[in-house]
């Protein structure tokens, strides 16, 4: 069954839809925070159920990086905080 | 080239690959620096000013354009007997963020060889949802048996290629409570119990009418068509996840107009961008010219709490830190009274609760504060 779940998820990351995901380490995670000067709560969220990040193994807290398509900017960064919802 | 990359974080990909394609290749790296530093300060001088009130600027820029946007609900051009909604009927439905659309739709790209039209036909068949109305020709009540019977449509079986004996058994896989036996092209569907009302047989012939039988289910019409040079299939009802565990399915190019099944199946990114997509879709049908920003700026709002929020009261208005600022949008005699009730509190670091209390509003010249350093002690 999970393994099931699993193996969904990472076709979802395969669609053209969805952007890449990348999750922060610890290091990256505290050097953005002081790059933008802002806290966890003010950043955009996304649930661990996400099925976009589930190949990413994150947990409440994390940092996930999203490199999305952009039709203006050819390619930009967004951050969003995983939630537990 | 590394001097490209030391750009990376000051200018977006756009303008580099720009650059990139202008320049000759045998240019000197010191002018090339200096057409990027260039590009640098064009670029920062060209950016949105800290202060700036982008929502107000959005919403002016969408909502005037939408004013001249058609409010009928037009055929699809060129499809026979496939009716979409569009124009601001659907830019409504999106932006507040309805769970059930008018017309879902969805657009099923296919592998190859089936978008090349092998089996076409067969395969759109095959997507469809076909309840037991769909091939039953007759649907009839015997009292003195206590059973329904179920005249089956030989030909329109053929066509979906189902058997009697495998909706026979299909049938009594999902009702328990009855026998269902097969007599000559009729399915009998027997009560166990024998105390059973009429009401409550009529009430099991209305149920049976719409089971569910083959193909996937919530799609009640399909259409194969040819677009530029291969072969895909629309389909009026929606089922993404069904559809995407299809083997023939591409299922990286799939998509369906519903965004919230795009964010349970995709995710929240996936749906943003489904967002951007749909309303440009609209607004580029209609012949009007909206920047694709404003759009963005929205379906960002739209996103940002990690589920799909519409523009509404329910949405992302009731996200609000200030009540002043959720009474001023709808009911606000509610939101008063049930802040009253719960003690809120309001800091009045927003927009419209100061244009309330008439209050310099913090955007533009009013956003920046003045801070005071304490004097020492001593």
């Amino acid at each position: 069954m999970l393994q099931e779940v699993i193996m969904k998820d990472i076709e979802a990351t395969k669609h053209v839809l969805v952007p890449k995901h990348t999750k922060l380490s610890d290091k990256e995670k505290k050097e953005f925070l002081e790059k933008y000067a802002v806290s966890i709560e003010d950043l955009p969220k996304i649930s661990v159920k996400d099925p976009a990040i589930g190949h990413l193994d994150s947990k409440p807290g994390d940092i996930i990086k999203i490199v999305r398509k952009s039709p203006t900017a050819g390619e930009s960064a967004f951050y969003r905080v995983v939630i537990n919802v | 080239m590394s001097i490209y990359a030391e750009y990376a974080n000051k200018i977006p990909k756009r303008v580099i690959d720009e650059v990139k394609d202008g320049v000759p290749e045998s240019i000197s790296e010191s002018k090339l620096k200096k057409i990027l530093d260039e590009c640098v300060r064009e670029y920062e001088s060209s950016m949105v000013e800290a202060g700036e009130a982008v929502g107000l600027v959005s919403a002016e820029s969408i909502g005037e354009p939408g004013t001249q946007m058609t409010l009928n609900t037009f055929h699809f051009a060129g499809v026979a007997e496939m009716n979409v909604t569009m124009g601001l009927p659907r830019v409504i439905e999106i932006l507040d963020g309805r769970k059930s659309l008018t017309t879902p739709m969805m657009e099923i790209y296919l592998k190859k060889p089936y978008s090349k039209g092998e089996n076409i036909r067969k395969l759109a068949l095959a997507i469809k949802g076909t309840k037991l109305r769909d091939v039953a020709s007759e649907f009839s009540i015997d009292m003195a048996e206590n059973a329904i019977r179920v005249l089956l449509d030989k030909e329109k079986m053929k066509e979906i290629e189902l058997t009697e004996s495998s909706i026979g058994k299909s049938v009594q896989k999902s009702i328990k409570a009855y026998n269902v036996k097969l007599e000559d092209g009729m399915l009998a569907l027997k009560s166990k119990s024998k105390e059973i009302t009429l009401n409550e047989l009529y009430k099991m012939k209305e149920k049976i009418k719409s089971m569910h039988l083959a193909g996937v289910k919530g799609v009640t019409q399909v259409l194969p068509v040819r677009r530029e040079e291969e072969y895909i299939i629309i389909t009026a009802g929606s089922n993404l996840k069904d559809v995407l565990e299809m083997e023939e399915v591409d299922a990286t190019r799939t998509t369906t107009n519903d965004i919230f099944e795009i964010e349970s199946v995709l995710g929240i990114e996936a749906a943003r961008k489904a967002i951007i997509d749909e309303v440009f879709k609209v607004i580029e049908s209609q012949g009007l010219n909206v920047d694709v920003r404003h759009i963005m700026l929205v379906a960002d709002t739209m996103c940002t709490s990690g589920s799909v929020r519409g523009i509404t009261r329910y949405g992302i208005v009731s996200q609000k830190s200030s009540v002043l600022a959720r009474a001023s949008f709808e009911t606000p005699i509610k939101h008063i009274i049930n802040a009253s009730l719960i003690g809120e509190v309001d800091y009045l670091t927003s927009v419209v609760e100061n244009v309330m209390i008439n209050q310099p509003v913090p955007i533009g010249t009013g956003l920046p504060k003045l801070r005071m350093k304490k004097q020492n002690e001593n």
